[in-house]
């Protein structure tokens, strides 16, 4: 292992949070504390307990996943598409440097980043409303196996896209959708019935089922399924990038 | 034996879409040395720079760097390259220091301040160490890309087309630093279009064409093998055609007949500057200056490849 390499990456990722502070930290918890006051506070006060919490309470897990998500991807697509973009990557991939070093480092440093802001909007939340944690362990378990896995994606995303609009593409169009339709803002059990079923296909509802859970110990799937669900986009992603290791795929010719 | 530093055998790279970029490459480069890779355009002198440094999969044969075969040791056969490329591409948010220090952390070296300090400094960028690199002018950015390629202390410089866009004055600064690199023990791999650079550095230069090496020639017997050399007579009188007596030289007229100009191989036909001027006196030619002049290695490469650079 290139251990040298990869603190140096990483810790040149890290430092790029810091001069894009606005962007990477402050803007999201912006976000997040406007769903809050729009859907927590607005339109929530009008809206009964969920599964017996309030509604502000009940979708802080939900948009604590979003987050987690959209920054995963945000963050970790961007890393290494700029560089393809720019032309440096002809350093990494001419530095003794494994694939998976490069992938520890960029997907790392990216679920670091992405998981210190889930952690900041739970801060924050606290701040708006009341907040249990049932399960810490499976809380931070959740977290970072989401964050981990969501920036595999947007690693994965990265090295598809050959152009700013591909890199913003999946995640404006799939992901987002996905999640707002995973029930962030919502239990399954207030959709009628034959959306109930539908919307099982969507996998974003297991993670937010799984994370709620671990909050507040209710579920609207069993937790078992949540966690195999991001079991297996885990190695679902982990498939994709261990096929662009042995292809050089768009970084290798 | 001189020790190679790098060592290729029948090397090829052919493409998915079937274009042959490169074939049946041999090539062994000692250390220590500079050696400028000349050749047209598509020729394949990025692409056989790239395979060594491990950018682009070999389709067959084999690379060592040092002893290390750039496939199966790659970690170890890295280490030893340092890489400019052509294009000017540096990380435009970064500070000149810390993207040179980055690029050390990258192949594997521990931090190293000092060293980092040096680098720049020879490189004269000492001054702009806290700049962001955005902010430099493009021969700045050139010298932070060679900084960078040797923040790792490589034994190999690869340099694709280094002065490409840098003024005179630059260049031959960047000239003196490849010769100080050398002077250290570092073998320098250059490809360039300036070939008054290939022929002020290079000890050895290699021609690629058409992804094949046309040949291998240290350079001063590249030259004196192939270069010609133009005597120039300045004749006293003009004349309105050579005259026959000397139809045995390859004699030209020049200047409204006021120039002979007699061209000869550097290599074969020196020993025939004598007799003709002894024939130029019995003809009653007078003449008032005489000059030599020796092809370029452009124009040497010119002919190589048949007009195509």
């Amino acid at each position: 292992m290139n251990w040298h390499a990869i603190k140096t990456i990483y810790a040149a990722e890290m430092a790029r949070t810091w001069r894009t502070l606005f962007q990477s930290v402050v803007s999201p918890i912006i976000s997040t504390s406007l769903y809050f006051v729009v859907f927590g506070s607005a339109i929530g006060s009008r809206i009964n307990e969920v599964q017996g919490v309030s509604y502000g309470a009940f979708i802080v897990p939900g948009l604590i996943m979003l987050s987690l998500m959209t920054q995963g991807i945000s963050n970790a697509s961007f890393a290494i598409y700029f560089p393809k973009f720019i032309g440096t990557i002809y350093e990494l991939l001419s530095a003794p440097i494994s694939f998976v070093e490069i992938v520890i480092s960029y997907v790392g440093a990216a679920a670091t980043k992405s998981a210190a802001l889930g952690l900041i909007i739970l801060g924050t939340a606290t701040l708006f409303v009341d907040i249990q944690i049932a399960h810490p362990f499976w809380m931070i378990a959740f977290l970072v196996l989401t964050t981990v896995t969501f920036s595999l994606l947007g690693f994965i995303i990265g090295i598809w896209a050959d152009n700013f609009e591909k890199l913003t593409i999946i995640p404006l169009l799939i992901v987002t959708p996905l999640t707002f339709l995973g029930g962030t803002f919502y239990s399954l059990d207030m959709l009628p019935a034959l959306w109930q079923k539908i919307t099982l296909i969507n996998p974003v509802v297991y993670l937010v089922s799984g994370f709620r859970w671990s909050f507040y110990d209710t579920a609207d799937v069993s937790v078992g399924l949540s966690l195999g669900m991001i079991g297996l986009f885990l190695a679902a992603c982990i498939a994709v990038v261990a096929w662009i290791f042995k292809t050089g795929y768009r970084l290798k010719s | 034996m001189t020790e190679s530093v790098i060592d290729i055998k029948g090397l090829y790279k052919t493409y998915d879409s079937g274009f042959s970029a490169l074939q049946d490459i041999n090539l062994s480069i000692p250390k220590g040395e500079i050696f400028a890779l000349l050749g047209p355009n598509g020729a394949g002198k990025t692409t056989l720079i790239n395979t060594i440094c491990g950018i682009v999969n070999p389709t067959g044969g084999s690379i060592r760097v040092n002893g290390y075969d750039v496939v199966r040791e790659f970690r170890k056969a890295r280490e030893q390259i340092g890489l400019v490329p052509q294009e000017l591409t540096v990380e435009p948010f970064a500070k000149v220091f810390s993207t040179v220090k980055f690029s050390r952390g990258v192949f594997g070296k521990a931090r190293d301040d000092a060293h980092v300090e040096k680098v720049l400094k020879d490189l004269s960028l000492w001054d702009k160490r806290d700049t962001i690199t955005r902010e430099i002018s493009g021969g700045m950015k050139r010298r932070v890309m060679i900084a960078k390629a040797l923040a790792h202390e490589p034994q190999v410089l690869f340099l694709d087309e280094p002065t490409a866009g840098v003024d005179v004055e630059l260049r031959r600064s960047m000239w003196n630093v490849v010769r100080g690199l050398r002077e250290h023990g570092v073998t320098i791999v250059l490809t360039t279009h300036y070939l008054e650079e290939a022929e002020q550095m290079a000890d050895r230069i290699g021609v690629i064409q058409n992804g094949q090496i046309a040949l291998v020639e240290a350079k001063t017997a590249l030259m004196d093998k192939l270069g010609q050399k133009r005597l120039g007579v300045r004749l006293a009188e003009p004349l309105h055609a050579v005259p026959e007596r000397l139809a045995g030289y390859d004699l030209t007229l020049e200047d409204d007949g006021r120039r002979l100009v007699y061209t000869y191989s550097a290599h074969d036909d020196r020993a025939r500057i004598q007799p003709l001027m002894a024939e130029l006196d019995a003809a009653g030619i007078h003449y008032v200056d005489i000059d030599t002049q020796q092809s370029s290695l452009e124009e040497i490469f010119v002919d190589l490849v048949g007009g195509n650079a």
